[in-house]
């Protein structure tokens, strides 16, 4: 389990009331509401939820690639920079640049009719540089992904490679234009349980050497207890916990993050069977009153069925949206 | 790849051997003979004999078959008996006037179908692609002999701008190459935007633009090459279809091609220069097809894997 935060202090980005609209059949659909979190530099920040907790919507609304017609507010602040009043140009000169993104599905992701190589130096070749340094470089990238004879490969497609040699591609691919910020969206989730390990620890050693921030979206809590420094949970398009990995998952100061940790299979203990969430997620477009989470959780009372709990601070770091934090982290 | 192709030729040849024998039996089927358009009304039951003969048409229909499919082989139709000389011949003179006008057309049609279906799928919901996409359906469901009707109308009788029949000069060949492109340029506009749209739906789009490429290089670097997939078949099979197309467009402009010779021919039931075209029509068709099935493997390497 990753320990508290390495690297320095200071925030590469700082997400602060991020609010995002989707237009929907009938009103807009608010997936992503008033969430806050930083992410300092040579970090690896998880952001971790059910589907439909808005964790993939807030990933495309920091790299500015929402669906069309979405509506964005509250504020991304990129070392110093607004990044939701900036022009178009220079947030798409951002894009591939200072933030890259991974996504789920790796054959989905590369376009089918190009060849790896080509895919992988795209973004170099677009900023000038000779056809013989981007062949060495994207050489360099499918080596530091583990592809391996990388120079033999560069001429394949990508249904010639397998599940996890395409999203090794996307990383390096990711990885081409010397980005300070990677988000991966489920990285791993379309992958064989074999290939998932493998992938999480090359994000994370990428992560260590290149010293570059990561934000992991993922619905597994193990793979967040391998390679993230902090967590931030979601549920139904808000933040409900933040904090330290280590601390959010041994002790969590929401119910939604107890529940979430109780479902995990325990594979070594006796116990093999774990308790799963009671009830269904809650959706952005039919968010419950108060608490979103309150008919789901077992120490819902009145209070929780009127009253929107605010994020507030519980501990140093630790931050939690529930009227009873105490009583839960007492348990 | 080699192999494809050879097994899609041998293919052909059956093709080519089906289309041979249909119209052999149609031409026979349809009402009317050319001895009795050749002797006119009045010939007596001796002359009728006699020509009858010397074309070999009384002998049983098997015995002919036989005959015409051993002489088909060596792309021999015979002689038309209506202008004299072998028929084959005749067909041969008639294709580069009727190649001429298809290869006009598809380039219209290509080049205009695939800008407007560019334009059109690259914003969808659009007023461009709302007024592109209006404009096809129109293009598509008005009839060809319309078309061309409408456009002698105004370009040759009111304008004085164009000729309105023959050929020779490259301005005799707008106005037919035009009506032919219409209808050809609605379908490919309206496919390519479809297609487009489609493509830009795609997880790998939003891939090239997290490396932060504009609209524009999405559109052409990774968009146009998957949208043109299946445009490609649809230009393939249409370019055959041009080739019916070609004998309304023909006979409203009195282009001296090969559709006017087949009506001219099926009018007076020259069988022999009926067959001799309809193969050459046939034959053409099926290399378009296989040109459509060879570019779409160049361009998805999918493809390109199943076949080698």
């Amino acid at each position: 389990m990753a320990e508290s935060s390495s690297g320095s202090d200071d925030l590469l980005l700082e997400v602060s009331g991020l609010v995002v609209d989707l237009p929907g059949r009938v009103r807009a659909v608010r997936v992503v509401d008033e969430v806050s979190f930083d992410i300092p530099s040579a970090t690896t920040v998880g952001l971790i939820g059910e589907s439909g907790s808005g964790k993939t919507m807030t990933a495309n609304a920091l790299i500015g690639l929402l669906p069309d017609g979405a509506i964005v507010g509250g504020s991304l602040n990129w070392r110093g920079e607004e990044l939701l009043t900036a022009t178009a140009s220079r947030r798409r000169g951002l894009r591939g640049h200072e933030i890259a993104m991974i996504f789920q599905d790796p054959l989905a992701a590369l376009n089918p009719t190009q060849t790896i190589g080509r895919q992988v130096g795209e973004i170099l070749r677009r900023s000038g540089k000779s056809r013989a340094a981007v062949r060495e470089r994207v050489v360099e990238l499918l080596d530091r992904a583990g592809i391996p004879a990388p120079a033999e490969k560069l001429g394949s497609f990508p249904h010639e490679f397998s599940g996890g040699m395409r999203q090794r591609a996307v990383i390096a691919m990711a990885l081409a234009g010397n980005p300070s910020l990677l988000l991966a969206d489920e990285p791993t989730t379309a992958l064989d349980v074999t290939v998932q390990a493998r992938i999480l620890r090359l994000l994370r050693s990428i992560q260590e050497d290149a010293g570059l921030s990561m934000l992991l979206v993922s619905h597994d809590l193990r793979v967040m207890a391998h390679v993230a420094h902090q967590v931030v949970v979601m549920y139904a398009g808000r933040v409900a916990e933040r904090g330290a990995t280590s601390d959010v998952l041994r002790q969590p100061a929401h119910p939604y993050t107890r529940a979430l940790v109780d479902s995990v299979p325990a594979v070594r203990t006796k116990t093999a069977l774990a308790h799963p969430l009671p009830g269904t997620p809650a959706t952005p477009s039919n968010r419950p009153a108060g608490c979103a989470f309150h008919p789901r959780c077992p120490l819902a009372r009145e209070r929780c069925r009127t009253e929107q709990p605010a994020l507030r601070a519980v501990a140093p770091g630790r931050w939690t949206a529930c009227h009873f934090a105490e009583k839960v982290l007492d348990a | 790849m080699i192999r494809v192709v050879v097994k899609r030729l041998l293919i052909g040849v059956l093709v080519m051997w089906g289309a041979a024998s249909l119209i052999f039996l149609i031409v026979r089927v349809a009402p009317g003979d050319p001895v009795s358009i050749l002797l006119g009304p009045d010939a007596t039951q001796d002359q009728v004999k006699e020509l009858s003969a010397s074309l070999g048409l009384q002998r049983p229909l098997a015995v002919q078959y036989v005959d015409y499919l051993g002489h088909a082989v060596r792309l021999d139709f015979g002689d038309s008996y209506r202008l004299g000389h072998p028929a084959m011949s005749e067909v041969l003179e008639r294709l580069p006037a009727t190649a001429e006008l298809m290869l006009a057309s598809t380039l219209i049609a290509v080049v205009l179908g695939l800008t407007l279906g560019l334009l059109a799928g690259g914003r969808p919901g659009s007023v461009v692609d709302r007024v592109v996409s209006a404009a096809a359906i129109a293009l598509q469901s008005f009839p060809t002999f319309w078309i061309g009707i409408m456009l002698i109308l105004v370009f040759a009788l009111a304008l004085r701008l164009l000729p309105s029949s023959g050929s020779g000069t490259p301005q005799h060949l707008i106005l037919p190459a035009i009506t032919m492109a219409l209808p050809f340029t609605a379908i490919v506009a309206r496919l390519t935007r479809t297609s487009v749209a489609e493509t830009l739906r795609e997880p790998y789009i939003q891939t090239a633009k997290s490396k932060g490429l504009t609209d524009r290089q999405v559109l052409l670097g990774h968009a146009l090459r998957n949208s043109l997939l299946p445009v490609v078949t649809i230009v393939g099979l249409h370019m055959g279809g041009l080739m019916g197309g070609a004998v309304i467009v023909e006979n409203v402009f009195s282009w001296p091609g090969l559709g006017s010779l087949v009506v001219d021919s099926v009018t007076n039931r020259d069988y022999e220069v009926v067959q001799a075209a309809t193969f050459v029509i046939a034959g053409i068709v099926m290399l378009f097809n296989l040109a459509a099935d060879l570019v779409y493997s160049q361009l998805d390497p999918r493809i390109r894997l199943e076949g080698s």
